[in-house]
């Protein structure tokens, strides 16, 4: 990488921006939505419950596989854009 | 057909399945051995992480754990998933991007230092073991139950079935053996949970299921179980904790710790290239997700049918006749995992939760005393009796516990066998081994590892029920920082990451140490492993994710005061940040 070091830091700051937006949402929905915002969020009932029970024990977790999809995704386009892909 | 030979027979079919794959799948060289030759579709490898991961604690007790606690337990759910995000951004694509076949070779060549290899090798080899420790228990308890043998035999048949795949496929064989086991054990935790999710509610999709309407009674479930359980003077379910900041640090550390285990991570290293490392996490979380979301549902459902069985015309009426109980009750009170005792003589089950508060309505109703009690694994292990399911069903569930018991065991002893051979074998006492040779000395190391997991899981050491404790807390403290600092910082140097995972490790440990005695030694612990001994309320399953932030905090500022790392690591790092030229993984 060392011909192309001006683009190889700005493919790694794209690729931290996206992990650190990801994380972002990563944190809103457990940390956040599921445990401390929970009580904030109890006026919002999901089925007998509320949205914080709903986010603990799945929303969250759907969260994560998109989350996880969008990162391989849009990390791939980036690889392309910087012509590091593999091949 | 008897139940038992029905057991049997699917039992023995898997396993006829199992030695087959690993006849088919025999590993020629290192690279087949360590990394299944590397070319692993990310679906498939999504599959076989999936297995890997799911041990028989999920697959048997997590639901029983959610029912006991509720909301509380949601720690476990978030924790054991939310770690696969980690993973796929932070680890997995860049270690894949290094290529080689284990998780202390990256940090010994990271950090420029076969000390850093040692660290992270003892700290593989203790978690590792610790965690498999339970899966050979879990699989002789699963022989026993369903096979009528006793536990130490099952657990010597189990050990022979995962010799066979293990011995001669390494990777290779696990991974295709992984496979065949996530279909056995995801269609046996569905099937009973779709059943009993159309039964209560109508809803064939359990988790759906959970947050709709209880045919029955026309409520929420969640709402008619919150009823039931709290007119008997339990705790409600889905009630908020006190003791959020625990949690919180409970869920870091199971995300964190769940991130730096070596079996999961080198279950990256065997696809072909970094876009497939970074699809897999996705794929391995689909079917992750697909137990994990089943579990909280079966967890409300079968609490509601044990209540509701107990108490068939509501709360207030006189509960169920003990000679009217239905045939499962019956059926797992042989094994001892229900149990019922008559404390005031009128020959009814009364089930309640005793507590002071409770206690003057027991009187009025002349009950004096708890007289029901069951071991939670029957919320998943009785799924099939509670919801009416045929014979086969249960043959199902008994050759699904042992696929998830094997299938994770395995994966651990390769990470402690490749270690072995690998990391300590030829990267430290004889570097000029020949391919042939380390293959034959990986062989060795597993035949070794499979005999003393097998010993231990007969003969549990007290530090065996510490998988959490103990796995986790590792993991998180000194694994995950050191591979994560190796990847996105280049100043972090061999001294700051040695200080760094000693630092997490000494101060992890000796938390835990504290409450639960020193290696575990009963007596020996300083406090008493209570809520008002914590600080600040932290439990010791919890301090891991502090752990991590002293590993942290302790490489930087050691780093910081000492040289810079030379110029060829900080290339390698810049190396293991792009995608290009990834190549298969390779030995040097």
């Amino acid at each position: 990488m060392s011909g192309h070091s001006y683009d190889a830091e700005k493919y790694w700051k794209a690729n931290l921006r996206l992990i650190g937006g990801s994380l972002v949402v990563w944190f809103l929905v457990s940390y956040g939505a599921a445990m401390l915002f929970r009580p904030l969020l109890a006026g919002i009932s999901v089925g007998g419950t509320d949205l914080g029970f709903w986010f603990a024990q799945q929303g969250s977790i759907l969260t994560f596989i998109v989350l996880i999809f969008f990162y391989a995704w849009r990390m791939n386009k980036i690889d392309e854009q910087f012509g590091v892909s593999e091949e | 057909m008897s139940q038992f030979a029905i057991n049997l027979l699917f039992v023995g079919a898997s396993f006829l399945l199992y030695i087959g794959i690993a006849i088919w799948a025999k590993a020629g060289s290192t690279k087949d051995f360590y990394v299944a030759g590397g070319g692993i579709h990310p679906i498939t490898n999504g599959v076989a992480i999936g297995a890997d991961w799911m041990s028989a604690a999920s697959f048997i007790s997590m639901a029983g754990l959610i029912a006991a606690s509720g909301y509380g337990a949601s720690t476990f759910l978030m924790g054991w998933t939310g770690g696969y995000v980690l993973l796929a951004m932070l680890l997995a694509p860049y270690l894949r991007k290094f290529g080689k076949f284990t998780v202390p070779e990256f940090i010994g060549d990271r950090y420029y230092s076969d000390n850093a290899r040692l660290v992270a090798v003892i700290c593989l080899i203790v978690a590792s073991v610790t965690y498999v420790i339970g899966q050979m228990a879990g699989a002789g308890v699963a022989f026993s139950r369903f096979l009528e043998v006793d536990s130490t035999m099952g657990l010597i048949i189990a050990a022979i079935v995962i010799f066979f795949y293990s011995v001669m496929g390494g990777m290779k064989g696990i991974t295709y053996t992984q496979v065949a086991q996530y279909c056995v054990l995801i269609v046996a935790y569905t099937i009973p949970a779709v059943f009993i999710s159309l039964n209560l509610t109508g809803n064939p999709i359990p988790g759906l299921g959970m947050f709709s309407t209880h045919t029955e009674s026309g409520l929420p479930l969640l709402t008619k179980l919150n009823q039931v359980i709290t007119d008997l003077g339990f705790n409600n379910y889905t009630a908020d904790v006190d003791n959020k900041l625990n949690m919180i640090l409970f869920t870091l550390t199971l995300m964190i710790g769940t991130a730096g285990l070596p079996h999961v991570i080198i279950r990256f290293f065997t696809v072909r290239k970094v876009t497939d490392a970074r699809w897999s996490g996705g794929w391995a979380l689909v079917f992750i997700a697909l137990l994990y979301l089943t579990a909280p549902a079966v967890a409300s459902m079968a609490r509601l049918n044990i209540m509701t069985t107990i108490y068939p015309d509501g709360t207030d009426a006189a509960p169920i006749l003990y000679e009217d109980r239905p045939n499962w009750v019956k059926e797992w009170e042989v094994t001892g995992l229900i149990q019922f005792e008559d404390k005031n003589n009128d020959g009814r089950i009364q089930y309640y939760n005793p507590t002071e508060s409770f206690a003057p309505e027991a009187e009025a109703r002349g009950w004096e005393g708890n007289e029901f009690t069951y071991n939670r694994d029957i919320l998943v292990l009785a799924n099939p009796e509670i919801a009416n399911l045929p014979g086969w069903v249960i043959g199902l569930i008994a050759a699904g516990g042992l696929a998830a018991a094997l299938s994770t065991a395995a994966g651990l002893l390769l990470a402690i066998s490749s270690a072995i051979s690998h990391d300590l074998i030829k990267g430290r006492f004889n570097p000029n081994i020949s391919d042939k040779g380390e293959l034959l000395a990986a062989r060795i190391s597993m035949a070794v590892a499979i005999v003393v997991a097998t010993y231990l899981g007969a003969n549990p050491p007290g530090f065996a029920a510490q998988v959490v404790a103990l796995a986790f807390g590792i993991a998180a403290a000194s694994l995950f920082p050191a591979l994560m600092m190796g990847i996105f910082s280049k100043r972090v140097n061999n001294v700051g990451a040695i200080a760094g995972m000693l630092a997490g490790l000494v101060f992890t440990l000796s938390y835990i140490f504290v409450y639960k005695g020193w290696l575990f030694i009963p007596g020996t612990n300083n406090l008493a492993d209570t809520p008002e001994n914590w600080v600040l309320g932290i439990s010791p399953l919890s301090i891991g994710a502090i752990g991590a932030i002293v590993n942290f905090a302790v490489a930087f500022v050691v780093a910081r005061s000492t040289a810079e790392p030379p110029k060829e690591i900080q290339e390698l790092v810049e190396s293991v940040r792009y995608p290009r030229g990834a190549g298969a993984a390779q030995d040097h």
